[in-house]
């Protein structure tokens, strides 16, 4: 049955779904009981915004407090998972990466491959990321880019919480290491969410709305900023395709190719910042692959190349806008859009 | 035959001498053929300390796990893995314990509850504490063992470990292998207490300081803590101080060490030698006991290493196998 | 009153979840005299685009749906009138019209749109439309559920009441199927009418559902008022093999797409929205099981595992076979296997999913059928 939940909710449900499926799944992380050891409440927190809420009560001992020392933690699920375990680590703000990369990129991301295929490694690390929360420089970016970069490692950014529960619950059921980013400012989002069980493959991009003039490539926030700049601009008379990548390693190279071999132009949405960044290798995915089918000059629009601001004011620049999308699509379409830009 | 005074009977014994013996020849032999260019890359030998990996992994059966470090050869030997598919990966064939794909800093074999040699120090402890949260989990009384060297105690991930494995109470056994050099660095410099048992104090774990060159030694510590940690009684730090026969890697002039300072620990604290002088003067065991496993050491490593330059390399399709590959 | 003569035509509701539809196109020109079944224009809903036929005899006097333009369902968008009904009346009608309540107050009047039973073969869900008349039951076929009588449950409803369930396994009827053969999915179905207390009904099946039907017609002759078999399983071995191999196997959009399309003689009737929502249905757990068990029991090296025409021919159930002539999975001349015992019609145009795709033609079949039988 199906029935209207939030981002939030919805990835409480895929851990307690597959916790109740699967007795090796276990979930860790700083707070996601909340209040350990504290004379309050047994599960004060829940997690800091309240995501794992309610499993202790459900799950016990599998839902585990850890210190403040993700090095350890995130190296202990990497190491729980070579051994038998499906755990949920939970990393708070994906920021934190910079104090256990080690355990993700050189560890995890390796087992497989480095020992020739006779180990594996199902571990989920999940947390947040994204602008637009206040949150300031150390706690609001969008880092995909660093996880795509190793091979090894699966990336998800769900847009969704329809998306949210089912990418979950195949990151669990995934036997590779799987970064599960949860954009902060889609958590209170509600949608249509079967209340059952259910996986969406990886690698499969979500085609959200269909047009024959432009394809515009994004996920996670900005999915949404794409569907706004493409109501604005169907009210011109240009049809935009919007495709959600959803998974950004595996990445689904053919609906961006097939799309753009359609519409012949592109505009690529990555809230990351600019250089080697999602957009841009989707632009040269594309210009290697798709060049001839190829209109006008690719567009991307991107976080600028700074740390994020904490001023509400500059903020609200930082992550691209449905204005600026739309701009960028109406540069494809111009006439200029066709010729290369000469660089001065 | 005079009354055995060990805490092992003869089998045993001659079991533990074995293993020591075939990790000294197989880094023997690994010694020679670097220097003749046979061998890729670099590897770090474990000679002179193999009562260490000896004695402790005499507790440990499959189903308990060690995470290793860049010096890891004598740490897969002692825990059962093949000596063929060893040598077979440091030559980089695809017969080898991780396929050609691993080499001398990650040779593993998860059957063997071996998680893997590694080639960033200190890592080894998150996982340890991992595999033995799995354990916990499944209650099957397994335990995890993690070897860390002098210079890698000093890495946050170990001593983060140190505190998780207290805090969650899991069967972990730190062990810190003090040969007295983090590379090139001295120990007495770099490390800022005098005693590992001081760390494990500050933790709330106990620590034990043994001469890592005495095979019993080594064995009657790690007994304890093992079985404390196999019952639930959590984890401990065990530091084996002994002795690095060669250079931090093979080509390692070993510029840094005192004068006479190889000579005089290969003279008097060579444990292989020290063990075999013990058994022998107790007599519990004959010298040409010891010398017919010496033989047939020599010949196993001597097959291992015919048998891995003989055998194929890995194909052009095994670049892309066993990883997700997105383009 | 003069506004009896005036007849509106409104944004029509298909199905439970329609709120708004497009008008895509008129079929007929303003001046047109319009007769009862004539193609007034198309509607594209999120689900799949229609022909709206008239109800009503008239001259087509106002056309007010825009091509392109989205209206609430029984939004007006044309008015039917007799010739010499003034032009001024007819303004008039059109500025007093108002929309009436919207959706969601008629579904606090009338109820939840779903229902579920507890049955012996578990939660089956299930619509229930109209309150009297003879109770029909409609059944889908292989893969799909409820929403396969999106055109046709309202119609029917007008003089029956009209049980429409999801099968075991299928759309939000529990996943696991006990007996995946006819005989189990027949013995599903009685359960089913055992828990909601209805003894006898006339049975309505699609495809796999058509073979549901003819089998509990066999087995338990008493509860089956009526058959009426539409594109038909159990009636010739043939069938698409590709068509069931690619609706199990399909995972993505890209897959299914041209699965889905081998189901309508008009592939541009599949939708964004119809690919999704069986996408999302096949994701859930203990489908891709139940498929597949359905497949090798009923399917298997791609030839029908049942052919129950004889039987049925024996059993002087009233029955009517309907086909569409352009049926890609299940070949149409498979209705001629009951030709001399049931009323056979095979309407040209439509494909496999002829209920939906001539759903005007379909619904007047079932009505006179079940009317006669009943």
């Amino acid at each position: 049955m199906s029935r209207k939940i939030s981002m939030k909710q919805a990835i409480n449900e895929a851990l307690d779904l597959e916790m109740r499926r699967d007795p090796t799944v276990i979930v860790m992380g700083e707070d996601i009981v909340g209040g350990t050891g504290a004379q309050g409440e047994d599960d004060a927190w829940g997690g800091v915004l309240g995501v794992t809420k309610g499993l202790y009560a459900k799950h016990g001992d599998r839902l585990m407090d850890t210190p403040l020392s993700e090095s350890a933690y995130i190296g202990a699920a990497v190491g729980a998972a070579a051994c038998g375990l499906r755990p949920v680590a939970e990393l708070m703000f994906l920021d934190f990466m910079g104090v256990c990369f080690d355990q993700i990129f050189n560890q995890a991301a390796k087992f497989r491959y480095m020992f020739g295929g006779k180990a594996e490694t199902p571990v989920v690390i999940r947390g947040m990321v994204g602008a637009g929360f206040r949150a300031a420089a150390q706690h609001s970016q969008m880092l995909t880019p660093l996880f795509t970069h190793i091979p090894g490692l699966k990336v998800v950014c769900p847009s969704n919480a329809y998306d949210a529960k089912g990418l979950l619950i195949q990151s669990i059921r995934d036997n590779d290491p799987v970064i599960f980013c949860e954009h902060k400012n889609l958590y209170g989002l509600e949608c249509e969410v079967p209340a059952e069980s259910y996986a969406i493959p990886f690698g499969e991009a979500n085609v959200l709305r269909d047009g024959d003039d432009v394809t515009i490539v994004s996920y996670g926030l900005t999915v949404h900023r794409a569907m706004e700049a493409a109501a604005a601009l169907a009210k011109d008379g240009t049809e935009a395709e919007v495709i959600d990548l959803r998974t950004l390693s595996p990445i689904d190279w053919d609906t961006i190719v097939e799309s753009v071999e359609r519409t012949g132009r592109l505009v690529v949405v990555d809230e990351a910042h600019p250089r080697c960044n999602l957009a841009t290798d989707i632009a040269a995915f594309v210009g290697q692959n798709a060049f001839g089918a190829l209109k006008a000059g690719i567009q991307m629009v991107t976080a600028p190349h700074t740390p994020v601001p904490f001023a509400p004011s500059l903020e609200d620049l930082y992550v691209p806008s449905a204005d600026s999308i739309a701009s960028a699509v109406k540069r494809t379409l111009s006439p200029k859009g066709a010729s290369p830009r000469i660089a001065a | 035959m005079a009354q055995n005074p060990f805490p092992l009977g003869k089998d045993e014994l001659l079991k533990a001498y074995r293993t020591m013996r075939t990790i000294r020849e197989f880094e023997e032999r690994l010694h020679v053929d670097f220097a003749k260019g046979d061998i890729p890359g670099f590897v770090h030998l474990y000679a002179g300390e193999e009562a260490c990996a000896t004695g402790i992994m005499m507790h440990l059966n499959d189903n308990d796990r060690i995470a290793s470090t860049h010096r890891g050869h004598g740490h897969c030997i002692a825990k059962g893995v093949d000596v063929h598919a060893m040598m077979a990966e440091i030559y980089g064939r695809s017969t080898g314990a991780c396929r050609g794909k691993g080499g001398s800093m990650h040779i593993a074999d998860l059957s063997k509850g071996m998680m893997g040699a590694n080639g960033i120090l200190g890592a080894g402890a998150p996982l340890i504490c991992g595999a033995a949260l799995a354990a916990k989990v499944r209650g099957d009384r397994g335990v995890g063992i993690t070897f860390v060297g002098d210079g890698a105690s000093n890495q946050g991930t170990f001593l983060e470990s140190l505190n998780l494995a207290a805090v969650w109470n899991l069967p972990v056994v730190f062990v810190v292998e003090n040969n007295g050099y983090a590379e090139s660095t001295a120990m007495e410099w770099a490390v800022s207490c005098d005693s590992y048992v001081d760390r494990a104090t500050g933790f709330g774990m106990p620590g034990v300081t043994v001469d890592g060159t005495d095979f019993f030694a080594v064995y009657e510590a790690a007994g304890e803590i093992i079985r404390r940690a196999r019952d639930g009684g959590g984890p401990a730090l065990l530091e084996c101080n002994m002795v690095r026969f060669y250079g931090h890697f093979e080509g390692d002039a070993q510029t840094y060490r005192a004068k006479g300072e190889l000579e005089a620990i290969r003279a008097s604290r060579d444990c292989l030698t020290i063990l075999s002088e013990r058994v022998i003067e107790a007599g519990v065991i004959g010298r040409d006991e010891l010398q017919a496993i010496d033989r047939e050491v020599n010949a196993l490593i001597e097959d291992a290493t015919r048998a891995a330059k003989a055998a194929p390399l890995p194909t052009p399709d095994d670049l892309l196998r066993d990883v997700y590959v997105a383009y | 009153m003069l506004n009896e003569r005036i007849k509106p035509i409104v944004m029509p509701k298909w199905g439970l979840s329609m709120s708004e539809g497009k008008v895509t196109g008129w079929l007929k020109r303003p001046g047109s005299t319009i007769s009862i079944g004539d193609e007034l224009l198309e509607v594209e809903t999120d689900k799949i685009t229609n022909v709206v036929e008239a109800g009503e005899t008239g001259v087509l006097r106002r056309v007010l749906g825009e091509p392109g333009t989205v209206y609430p369902v029984k939004a007006l968008i044309a008015v039917l009138a007799e010739p010499d009904v003034p032009d001024d009346d007819i303004d008039a009608f059109i500025n007093s019209y108002a929309v009436p309540a919207s959706e969601d107050d008629g579904e606090a009047e009338a109820g939840p749109q779903y229902h579920t039973a507890e049955t012996p073969a578990g939660t089956i869900r299930y619509a229930k439309r109209g309150e009297s008349g003879p109770t029909v039951l409609l059944v889908h076929g292989f893969g799909g559920d409820l929403d396969n009588w999106l055109f046709t449950i309202d119609a029917l409803a007008e003089k029956a009441t009209v049980y429409a369930l999801d099968l075991p396994g299928h759309g939000q009827s529990n996943k696991q199927i006990a007996d995946p053969s006819l005989s189990g999915l027949s013995k599903a179905v009685l359960g089913f009418l055992d828990t909601v207390g209805v003894e006898r009904a006339h049975f309505v099946g699609h495809s796999m559902g058509g073979a549901v039907s003819m089998r509990t017609a066999l087995d338990a002759p008493g509860r089956v008022a009526s058959l009426s078999l539409i594109a038909s399983a159990g009636l010739g071995e043939q069938i698409d093999h590709g068509y069931i191999q690619g609706f199990v196997g399909a995972t993505s959009r890209r897959d299914l797409k041209p699965v889905l399309e081998t189901l309508f003689a008009d592939r541009g009737l599949v939708s964004r929205q119809m690919i999704d929502d069986l996408l999302k249905y096949k994701r859930l757990d203990g489908v891709d099981e139940a498929l597949r068990a359905l497949s090798a029991s009923l399917f298997a090296e791609g030839r029908q595992a049942s052919v129950l025409a004889s039987g049925i021919a024996d059993a002087r159930t009233p029955t009517l076979v309907v086909w569409g002539e352009e049926d890609r999975v299940i070949p149409a001349d498979h209705a001629q296997a009951l030709a001399n015992t049931a009323q056979v019609a095979v309407i040209p145009g439509a494909g496999h999913m002829v209920q939906m795709e001539a759903a005007g033609k379909v619904n007047a079949l079932l009505k006179d059928h079940i009317a006669k039988a009943d």
